[in-house]
């Protein structure tokens, strides 16, 4: 008896103490990354352009360029995931070949992203001549975002309650009726919900940028989505291994860096608050 | 002898390997109620479902033999499902309203149907729901969901959702069995009063109920339709020694 109260007490303890070790590094990070990041960070920060070779000024182009590539990105991604999604759990025959393509889009989700980034070199900026541009950028992310969109998607679109799609089905609505009427509509806040968690998954890429779309150092926005641009990560990265002047460049990195991470955890935060308000107003 | 609304002739059917339906030969008669009882796993919903074309659905289902709405053979190439589906309503055994309005939950077979004048839809979605029992209580409210009703009118608006589309056969898949006494009653009454212009199928797993609201019955087991008469003639004199097993309670 003695024994079993001593062995659950001692497991009770070390998942506490695991559960304390993962919160000690999340807090120390965030603590670590708002101390060093608000020190530069202002509003001119945000609003001002690079100075004196990246030792001064903001990161407005940066900024500008990150929403430019990630509206681009989310853009092209989430009609084709979707319409992928919708073809994989409603159209889809024969079923080996909609295993051979689970199989692929679950390979594409796990493939590092520097492997994206020489695939848009290739492809996008050299093939097809699109040069290293905000659309290359955009649609090298957009590869990124495709597979995280499917496989959530297909997930909310499995959530759908069968007995809909019947009941609908059996009033004499064909498939394409079903799916625009009955279940778009049902499955459209878990949707949203993960395209808006796939943004924060493509504003923070540095890798497949690289290559495609960002520039180290420009002083002007974009004129064309064929112009290449700032981007936060890729301006971090910038910023920690190229110049001549890392004591101010550092300070400055952190401050973009913080920028970056409060972006990404407001994006969070509205799927979160969008998947609860959703949640209540659920009635089945 | 007046043509039958719904008839099956030789009517096989096998989900992959397994043979469901065997030889079956069934006639419902047009403005009457008809039952299909029978234990679990006897093909009686099956059977239902082969009516409006829902097991096409189900991969690997093979059906030989004919079923007939009328004078049409539902199953013949090139016959239009979704109409078919319009003109032969079903009601499942869970409630099931879609999560909209009340409203737009008649309105739906309509609306999917093609462009419709606003008071021509209204006028209808009103004569289903009258029709169907549930107007005096959802007037007021047609615009709230039809989540918030309780699961007897739940499954009353799904009747009116399949009247409206002015069915000439309404299949009824255990409607009750998710449902209290006193909403089932409410529903056995409906059926009554519906076969007066709609035929009938209702598939029931209660012997009692069968024999309150059924014109005939077909007694169904392991696939075989074993037993076709009226309500009246077989409750009191099976011809068969598995219906008379099952309907004293024997098996089942």
């Amino acid at each position: 008896m003695k024994g079993r109260k001593l062995k659950n007490t001692f497991s009770t303890a070390i998942l506490g103490f695991a559960l304390l070790v993962t919160a000690l590094f999340l807090v120390t990070f965030l603590v670590h990354m708002f101390y060093k990041g608000s020190m530069v960070l202002n509003w001119e920060f945000l609003t001002s352009v690079p100075r004196n070779s990246m030792t001064e000024g903001g990161i407005w182009p940066a900024l500008v360029g990150t929403f430019l590539l990630t509206v681009l990105a989310v853009a092209c991604a989430l009609p084709l995931g979707i319409m992928t999604a919708i073809w994989l759990t409603h159209y889809g025959k024969p079923s080996w070949l909609i295993s051979i393509l689970r199989v692929a889009i679950n390979s594409l989700a796990g493939t590092p992203s520097i492997i994206f980034g020489l695939f848009g070199m290739a492809v996008f900026v050299n093939m097809i001549g699109m040069d290293v541009s905000v659309l290359a950028g955009g649609l090298t992310l957009a590869i990124l975002a495709l597979p995280v969109i499917i496989n959530n998607t297909e997930e909310a679109i499995r959530t759908v309650p069968h007995e809909f799609t019947e009941a609908s089905l059996a009033l004499g609505a064909t498939t394409r009726q079903t799916i625009t009427r009955v279940v778009l509509p049902t499955a459209l806040p878990n949707i949203l919900t993960g395209a808006i968690l796939s943004i924060g998954r493509v504003a923070g890429e540095t890798a497949p940028i690289m290559f495609t779309a960002a520039t180290f150092y420009s002083r002007k926005l974009p004129s064309s989505l064929s112009d290449e641009v700032m981007a936060l990560p890729y301006h971090i990265y910038a910023l920690m291994t190229e110049g001549t002047h890392p004591e101010k460049q550092v300070p400055i990195a952190y401050g973009t860096a913080l920028v970056l991470l409060l972006m990404v955890l407001l994006v969070s935060a509205t799927a979160i608050y969008l998947r609860y308000y959703f949640r209540r107003k659920k009635q089945w | 002898m007046v043509k039958p609304q719904l008839q099956t002739r030789k009517l096989n059917l096998w989900f992959a390997k397994n043979h469901v339906l065997h030889d079956v030969d069934l006639s419902v008669h047009s403005q009457k109620v008809t039952a299909m009882i029978g234990p679990s796993g006897c093909g009686k919903s099956t059977l239902l479902r082969c009516f409006n074309r829902m097991n096409d659905l189900i991969p690997e289902t093979r059906i030989t033999g004919d079923v007939l709405l009328g004078d049409e053979d539902i199953y013949k190439n090139g016959s239009d499902v979704s109409r078919i589906r319009a003109a032969v309503g079903m009601v499942f055994q869970k409630p099931n309203p879609f999560p909209k309005s009340i409203f737009n939950n008649v309105a739906y077979g309509l609306q999917i149907q093609g462009k419709i004048r606003r008071s021509e839809l209204e006028e209808r979605v009103e004569q289903s729901l009258k029709a169907a029992w549930l107007w005096e209580e959802v007037k007021d409210r047609l615009n709230q969901s039809a989540m918030s009703l309780s699961g007897g009118q739940q499954q009353r608006l799904c009747i009116a959702r399949a009247l409206a589309n002015r069915p000439k056969v309404l299949l009824l898949d255990e409607p009750t069995s998710a449902l209290d006494p006193q909403s089932t009653a409410k529903v056995e009454e409906l059926c009554l009063e519906l076969k007066k212009s709609v035929t009938i199928l209702i598939v029931t797993h209660n012997v009692a109920q069968a024999g309150r609201i059924s014109d005939y019955t077909a007694f169904m087991y392991l696939g075989d339709l074993v037993e076709f008469d009226k309500t009246e003639k077989m409750f009191t004199v099976p011809a068969d020694k598995r219906t008379e097993a099952y309907l004293t309670g024997v098996f089942g």
